[in-house]
């Protein structure tokens, strides 16, 4: 029910995320979603990619610091109120969100949410119980 | 204007400075071969005995003391007085976070008041003077040193210690201070808020300044007196052998009169140690010959400079130092702070199991010192959560405030970034244009 996020420290220089995202793009790596944190000096660069695994060696060989989280990654309908219910659920259940970003798909209906939470497993069971579905593995390849 | 204090001592002939050093090191050696127990294992090591010493060119045959020695004997392991008759205690930081410590007894501080008295003099300071003392009180021996000087010569003095910028110059301004002591950093930057405030140096009565405990140059002191529109004084000391007040330059600006009397100087080859000849650069070493509570023998500063013994302009026959040119070990002077590369180790130690590459960025914006920690990011490190990489900075920044009372700016970056050496790792990089 997890999904792999690639996050990598970035230091604030201009052409960082170029050189990455083309680093990437050599490997056959595909990104999903992306989001960056960041403070004066640095950044955290956080990726949803076709192949998580792969792309955390490709980063580490070129010499950056990656670390693999797992996330959780949610589907919601793509309407007004939509991402509000599903948090709600998570604030009545005492679940604070780390961060969180979301991403567009093809598909009109939904739209996607990638969470960090600190409890995964909590998070999930409540998101479930109150009939929202949560993303599978199967579910993002099909994605790309 | 008076400018000597202690005639008699400081122009005396070099016959007499010659006699009075032989007769003061004969029972500097006899106190510390009875009082100090690592003195005397020392001494038995190299098979000497007191009696060995009849003069002051016998002090070849003593052994040398080092920073070592005092982290050996940490706290009071070298002090040659009982403690029922130290009055003061000072301390500075060392390489391990083990502090050195130095203790003075009454005799002690009379004769520091004294010394400190001859320095204040030579600005042409005296009794109609206020003294600003803005050296740090505390552990460090600046602020206290300069002040027991400045109160022997009968100076109203002004103790504000550091920090409080603008409280510093309205004090200066209100009080009438005529002679201003602090890091020659300090100076320059106290120069540039005056002139940011409007100030104009009609409304000072400043004429003097006595500034150390960091390395400057000549263009700094040019700089200091035309914006200031001061004299200013070049002082030199070490907490292990007085503080501030073991010698100064006087208005000739033709080295540092060092206080012969009290302190027997040598130059040597750092690494034979072999004795060098006048007016060559080599490692400082100094012999304290008269103090009681801690007196050292042969201590090598590590500091880089030479010994000149002709008569100065000024009259004063004593032995001149050039100002120091470097150092022999990769000890850094910050902001009047001895920091060295080992102690910020120590706190990246703390931080994960193994310690991360590192770099120390030393600069010096506008006049202060500024020192940054590049801290290479391990994976043990990395956090998907910018609040945790942020807690990671600041345990840094406060391990490293703790230990060197300094504040640093610390930065994390990524990996393979700071330069790696093939041989001795390259820790600093000083961009301070001394």
């Amino acid at each position: 029910m997890l999904i792999k996020q690639i996050s990598i420290f970035i230091e604030n220089k201009s052409g960082r995320l170029a050189e990455i995202t083309k680093l990437f793009g050599e490997k056959g790596v595909n990104i999903l979603a992306l989001s960056i944190a960041d403070t004066t000096d640095f950044g955290i660069l956080r990726l949803i990619v076709s192949d998580a695994d792969k792309a955390e060696k490709a980063v580490k060989e070129s010499g950056l610091t990656a670390k693999v989280t797992e996330v959780i990654g949610v589907s919601i309908s793509h309407t007004p109120g939509g991402l509000a219910k599903a948090l709600s659920v998570l604030h009545q259940n005492g679940i604070s969100i780390e961060y969180m970003y979301a991403f567009a798909t093809r598909s009109e209906q939904d739209a996607m949410v990638i969470l960090r939470v600190k409890d995964n497993f909590a998070a999930i069971k409540h998101l479930t119980d109150a009939g929202i579905s949560i993303l599978r593995k199967e579910d993002l390849a099909e994605l790309f | 204007m008076r400018l000597y204090w202690d005639q008699k001592n400081e122009c005396m002939s070099r016959d007499r400075i010659h006699d009075i050093q032989s007769k003061r090191l004969v029972s500097l050696v006899k106190r510390v071969y009875t009082n100090v127990p690592y003195y005397r294992e020392k001494m038995h090591a190299k098979g000497i005995l007191p009696e060995d010493i009849t003069s002051i060119e016998d002090i070849d045959l003593l052994p040398f003391t080092t920073k070592q020695d005092l982290r050996e004997t940490y706290p009071f392991g070298l002090f040659a007085s009982p403690m029922n008759e130290i009055v003061r205690v000072h301390a500075s930081s060392g390489t391990t976070g083990k502090q050195t410590v130095v203790g003075y007894t009454q005799k002690d501080i009379t004769l520091w008041s004294e010394l400190m008295a001859r320095c204040f003099s030579m600005t042409g300071a005296d009794k109609s003077s206020v003294i600003q003392v803005s050296y740090g009180y505390g552990l460090f021996t600046g602020g206290l040193g300069a002040h027991y000087g400045a109160e022997r010569i009968g100076a109203a003095t002004v103790p504000t210690s550091s920090g409080n910028t603008q409280r510093q110059i309205n004090i200066m301004k209100d009080f009438g201070v005529t002679v201003l002591c602090c890091t020659p950093s300090y100076a320059l930057y106290l120069a540039e808020v005056i002139e940011e405030s409007g100030i104009s140096l009609d409304e000072l009565k400043l004429k003097a300044g006595v500034f150390g405990a960091e390395p400057w140059t000549e263009n700094m002191r040019s700089e200091i007196e035309r914006r200031l529109n001061i004299k200013a004084y070049d002082i030199y000391g070490l907490s292990e052998i007085m503080g501030p007040g073991v010698s100064m330059d006087c208005e000739y600006k033709n080295g540092l009169h060092i206080w012969e009397d009290h302190f027997y100087p040598e130059i040597i080859n750092s690494d034979t140690g072999e004795r060098l000849p006048a007016n060559t650069d080599g490692e400082l070493v100094f012999t304290t010959l008269t103090k009681e509570g801690f007196p050292l023998i042969r201590y090598r500063t590590r500091d880089v400079s030479s010994l000149s013994y002709e008569k100065c302009g000024c009259g004063r026959t004593v032995a001149r130092m050039a100002k120091p040119s470097g150092r022999t070990d990769d000890m850094l002077i910050i902001r009047g702070v001895n920091v060295f590369p080992s102690q910020i180790e120590s706190v990246l130690l703390e931080i994960g199991e193994t310690s991360p590459h590192y770099m120390i960025i030393i600069d010096r914006v506008g006049t202060l010192d500024t020192i940054e920690i590049q801290v290479e990011l391990t994976v043990d490190m990395l956090s998907d959560e910018v609040k945790r990489l942020e807690d990671t900075e600041n345990k840094i920044r406060r391990g490293i405030e703790s230990t060197l009372g300094l504040a640093a700016k610390v930065t994390l970056v990524e990996s393979k970034t700071i330069q790696r050496s093939e041989g001795k790792a390259v820790r600093v990089i000083d961009k301070r244009k001394l």
